[in-house]
């Protein structure tokens, strides 16, 4: 599971260019669906199953885009100015290292700080790939890029950048290998431009058509120093999301991920969060609406290039998706 | 492809028309009267939704045809009649963006009879020097068209008194977002290509949400869309003289492709399209900077399953302010474009997936 | 005459947050039984009742729809024996400290799950940061206190759990009353008297009345019960702002003096004229509401469903809006379902013709 996680976490895809991400996934779970589409927006789509005997058609969604950068203007200098795409923090940039989806790799660097109480903005900023002017600069306006990290083992824990949301993508894959059976019509939905906007989602939750809407995706915790105050703790279980910034999950769907959990001896955690949101935002606005719901993976430092997710949390996750998949059910 | 950047006098009529006309967000009938009487000639039939976008299809010839939509929208940035003073004098309301600043001291056309008002300001010899350092808040701004009786009642649209020029190379005027787009759009269905389904959505509201655009697109469900927008040129010099490092677009650098914008991130298929064209035809092109704003493409991408979509506009100073300015062969440029791109587009450009 | 004020008391008294509607929709649906054909519920929990029309197929539609979730607050933590709690739907924190609330536990003491009384409690000023002095104190510094030992709570309480207000509806002088979800039970009643005046009479066109989920947290059943409807027109009733205390500016309108008709970009405006005229000639007093970008209501969001729906917002007068004590007239309540009614009854086989944008300039 691991090595999966990191071949995920180390491809660069920010939104509206998952074409990296999305040849890695196709490639894992290939072999193991029926039938496999792109959507106009770059989706990746996966039919397992056909609807059986009070079966439902229900749409699972993790957003393959991750956050990052856009080349605005190449100065005269070669330096490349840029803007975020989806929710950059300008102070976890300076010193950092990008890669372009063409291959080129860059610096962040800065302009100068005449007062370190305060931090830089993205106006401040650029990237730095070695060029002098920019007819010999390898980029140019709207390329794009995303952040270098390697993925850590940290044993209990894992770090990587864009756990928001290979994690969730990766829950869906091992979901779907250890799924022996199952009476419902499952759509495997990777999704591209939720960091923008959820519209990835919208778009193709509308092709989709679902009975059900489940989104894989990162929460944050309260658990580090001076924290926003919020329950969800890493290690404790895969958290099923009452609320957030954007939703009120269907109450009948959070019953039946708590049913399930406990009856299958799964730990969990009731999640409010406070900002923020993911797909099922969109997807239970489709047509004539969906009953949505979510399963987070606990994350420390959410849109920073570390970001911390606990191994038995994942385990948890994909044990959880699994259960509620295997069997009928009663909203 | 126009050498020299001239427009004959029918051109300057529609413009200049175009730019005159009355059309705030949900108010939009002046411009689509403007527009049906040109397309009518040319087309078999029309629909007018419930909100009031011009949709129009002309159908191709060859086979294997793709249905190809073109948008441009017909409303601006104005204002709307809020409350009665009394004396002629009315509240207001800003409908779409307008810069606080630029309404002091400024004339209007207000209501269906286009009758002329003024946005007035305290007088300067009764301010002090640090009450003019305070813009006037919306609150204290009032349209006066003057005392007795009127016949002009809230709800009513008003748009800024700009009359329309063309000056040597430039087109000045209120309006030019999007009303160069929408001469573009009737300059495309006059002479539609063979090759696609053209698919033309004349939208009401985009200043206030894209929202004529999003029911245009579920619609017509195109397998494709272009969007035709003004977007500005912020090419002026620096106060200190520093390299312009977010001019957005230049004008006279040509037609201005989006990579990215607050809502839409194009079609990487698509902007490759359009550059090819743009190089092949020796059209001279820019790609607008990435960043905010948006178009209709913001609402229409994200339609009725997923339509790729990009926007092309017509670099213009000073939009959302009463004097818009553009070069005149920026908006030919983006004809030329746009028609060259249209014949060239063949169902294998969405053969490969968006990448 | 239907004599609304028991229902409207009842709907005051039930909970009935966005996304947990059930306990209020339960009471609209039972009035609602007698009163339409047939009455069902959209895949996230709106309700439909519908009422066929007697013209001949294929008959136009019209959606007449109302909200029935409430703002209310949301237990996100429990610490020390208090709750931590975040608002669902936009709550001004200044109405908070000191409110009664209702704590709706699903803890597994709590059984039958059942509403503990609970009060929202200040800090005194040394427990909070000094910037904060005798300003308002944000949501997240406030706490839920239901009085039991701290080491009971986690036994009643979950976090998720959704806590109302405690503020039973008042009758006050001039026919009006107050209560903690006027915005829009005030509407619900409307729509309610709508359809017990039509029980009499006879509509060519077939009616979908319609109590939609979570208007205040992003107009969802809005866009999809639209969408399954797919009316020929929309007609969607919420609350507006009635001048009152700290509320007086021009968007305000005067309580008990009629229902306000909308109009902007977001409404239809030959919709708009035709309430107008209906009005007027009925002399059922009204005023025009100015609304720029948006209603503020769902018919921002009717109005773009699919191939886009012609929608009118019409506006019940209210004061303290958002607060657990808002005012409505009762005589407002009446004029707009009487309103309703009327419309309904005008609306010819032809309507939609007669209001189509295409003939007029503007």
């Amino acid at each position: 599971m691991k090595s999966l996680i990191q071949k995920l976490t180390e491809t660069f895809s920010p939104s509206g260019y998952e074409q990296d991400i999305r040849n890695v996934i196709r490639a894992e779970i290939e072999p193991l669906v029926d039938e496999i589409r792109v959507d106009p927006l770059g989706t990746l789509i996966a039919r397992k199953g056909k609807v059986g005997k009070n079966g439902k058609r229900i749409m699972l969604a993790g957003h393959m885009d991750e956050i990052g950068l856009i080349a605005t203007h190449i100065d005269e200098n070669g330096f490349i100015r840029f803007s975020a795409i989806g929710g950059v923090y300008p102070h976890t940039l300076l010193g950092g290292r990008v890669r372009f989806v063409n291959g080129v790799s860059g610096v962040i660097g800065g302009e100068r700080i005449t007062d370190l109480g305060k931090t830089l903005t993205i106006s401040q900023l650029f990237i730095d790939v070695g060029a002098s002017n920019p007819k010999d600069c390898p980029i140019k306006t709207g390329d794009v890029a995303a952040f270098v990290r390697p993925f850590f083992d940290m044993g209990d824990r894992m770090v990587a950048k864009s756990m928001d949301d290979r994690i969730g993508c990766l829950v869906m894959i091992e979901a779907l290998r250890s799924l022996k059976s199952s009476p419902h019509e499952i759509y495997f939905a990777f999704t591209t431009q939720e960091e923008v906007g959820l519209r990835g989602a919208t778009a193709s939750a509308f092709g989709i058509d679902p009975e059900i809407g489940l989104s894989l995706d990162v929460t944050g915790t309260g658990d580090t120093p001076k924290s926003r105050k919020m329950e969800v703790s890493l290690g404790k279980g895969p958290a099923i999301k009452i609320k957030d910034g954007g939703m009120l999950s269907d109450p009948r769907v959070v019953q039946w991920m708590i049913r399930t959990a406990e009856k299958s001896k799964i730990p969990y955690q009731r999640e409010v969060l406070e900002a923020g949101t993911t797909d099922a935002t969109a997807i239970q606005l489709t047509r004539s609406g969906v009953p949505v719901g979510c399963i987070s993976i606990p994350c420390r430092y959410i849109h920073s290039p570390s970001e911390m997710v606990d191994t038995k949390d994942v385990q948890n996750a994909i044990k959880l998706l699994t259960a509620l998949l295997s069997a009928l059910i009663s909203l | 492809m126009a050498k020299t950047f001239s427009l004959n006098k029918k051109q300057i009529n529609l413009l200049e028309k175009l730019s005159q006309a009355m059309a705030i967000s949900g108010n939009e009938g002046e411009v689509r009267s403007i527009v049906l009487e040109e397309i009518r000639p040319y087309i078999k039939d029309y629909q007018v939704d419930s909100l009031g976008n011009l949709l129009v299809t002309k159908t191709g010839s060859s086979k294997n045809r793709l249905k190809v939509m073109l948008a441009a929208h017909m409303d601006e940035a104005g204002f709307m009649i809020a409350a009665d003073d009394g004396d002629g004098i009315f509240r207001f309301e800003i409908s779409g963006g307008i810069d606080l600043r630029q309404l002091p001291g400024k004339s209007v056309l207000v209501g269906k009879e286009h009758i002329p008002g003024v946005i007035g300001a305290r007088p300067i010899h009764l301010t002090t020097s640090s009450d003019r350092q305070n813009k006037i808040p919306l609150n204290n701004l009032r349209i006066d068209i003057g005392p007795g009786a009127n016949t002009i009642k809230p709800g009513d649209q008003a748009v800024f008194a700009t009359t329309f020029q063309h000056v040597g190379p430039s087109l000045i005027g209120k309006a030019l977002d999007d009303r160069l787009g929408i001469a573009v759009l009737i300059n495309l269905i006059k002479n539609s290509p063979p090759n696609i389904d053209l698919q033309a959505a004349f939208t009401v509201q985009e200043e206030t949400g894209l929202r004529g655009a999003r029911v245009a697109a579920f619609t017509f469900k195109p397998d494709l869309a272009f969007v035709v927008d003004s977007t500005p040129a912020k090419d002026l010099p620096a106060w200190d003289e520093s390299e312009n490092l977010t001019y957005n677009t230049r004008l006279g650098a040509g037609p201005a492709i989006y990579t990215a914008d607050g809502s839409t991130l194009s079609d990487p298929r698509l902007i490759r399209l359009l550059v090819q064209t743009a190089e092949k035809a020796r059209i001279p092109y820019q790609l607008r900077q990435p960043g905010g704003g948006g178009t209709d493409a913001g609402a229409i991408h994200k339609q009725a399953g997923g339509i790729p979509s990009v926007s092309v506009s017509i670099p213009g100073r000073y939009a959302h302010t009463p004097v818009g300015l553009a070069r005149v062969s920026d908006f030919l440029h983006t004809i030329d474009l746009l028609k060259a791109t249209l014949l060239s587009i063949h169902p294998e450009i969405l053969a490969q997936e968006r990448s | 005459m239907y004599d609304f004020l028991p229902f409207l008391k009842e709907l005051l008294s039930a909970p009935g947050l966005a996304g947990f509607e059930t306990p209020v929709s339960e009471i609209i649906k039972k009035e609602w039984q007698p009163l339409v054909d047939e009455i069902n519920i959209s895949r996230v929990g709106s309700l439909h009742g519908f009422r066929r029309g007697n013209s001949s197929d294929p008959r136009p539609s019209i959606l007449l729809a109302t909200h029935m979730d409430a703002i209310g607050l949301m237990v996100t933590g429990i610490h020390k024996g208090f709750l931590r709690f975040t608002d669902v739907g936009g709550v001004d924190p200044r109405v908070l400290p000191g409110q009664q609330v209702w704590v709706h536990a699903t803890g597994p003491k709590a059984n039958p799950p059942g509403p503990l009384p609970g009060w929202v409690v200040q800090p005194s000023a040394a427990l909070l940061p000094e910037e904060f002095g005798n300003n308002v104190i944000p949501i997240e510094n406030l706490f839920i206190d239901i009085g039991l030992a701290p080491d009971q709570v986690q036994k009643y309480v979950h976090i998720g759990d959704i806590v109302s207000f405690a503020q039973d509806p008042l009758e006050l002088n001039g026919e009006t009353i107050s209560g903690h979800s006027l915005d829009n039970r005030a509407a619900v009643t409307a729509l309610t008297v709508c359809l017990n005046e039509l029980q009499a009479l006879k509509h060519a066109w077939d009616i979908w009345a319609v109590a939609t989920v979570k208007e205040e947290e992003g107009l969802v059943g809005a866009y999809t019960s639209a969408f399954q409807i797919r009316p020929s027109l929309a007609v969607v009733v919420d609350t507006t702002w009635a001048k009152g205390p700290g509320s007086d500016d021009w968007n305000t309108f005067p309580l008990a003096k009629g229902p306000t008709l909308m109009w902007g970009p977001n409404i239809h405006p030959n919709l708009h004229k035709a309430f107008k005229e209906l009005a007027e000639k009925l002399e059922i007093p009204h005023s025009v509401e100015i609304t720029g970008r948006s209603s503020g209501t769902d018919a921002f969001a009717t109005q773009v469903v699919a191939e886009g729906i012609p929608t009118m917002a019409i506006g019940i007068p209210l004061r303290n809006m958002h607060t657990p004590v808002e005012v409505v007239s009762l005589k407002d309540i009446r004029r707009t379902g009487r309103l309703l009614t009327e419309f309904v009854m005008s609306l010819s086989k032809d309507f939609m013709s007669k209001i189509s944008l295409e003939s007029k300039n503007g």
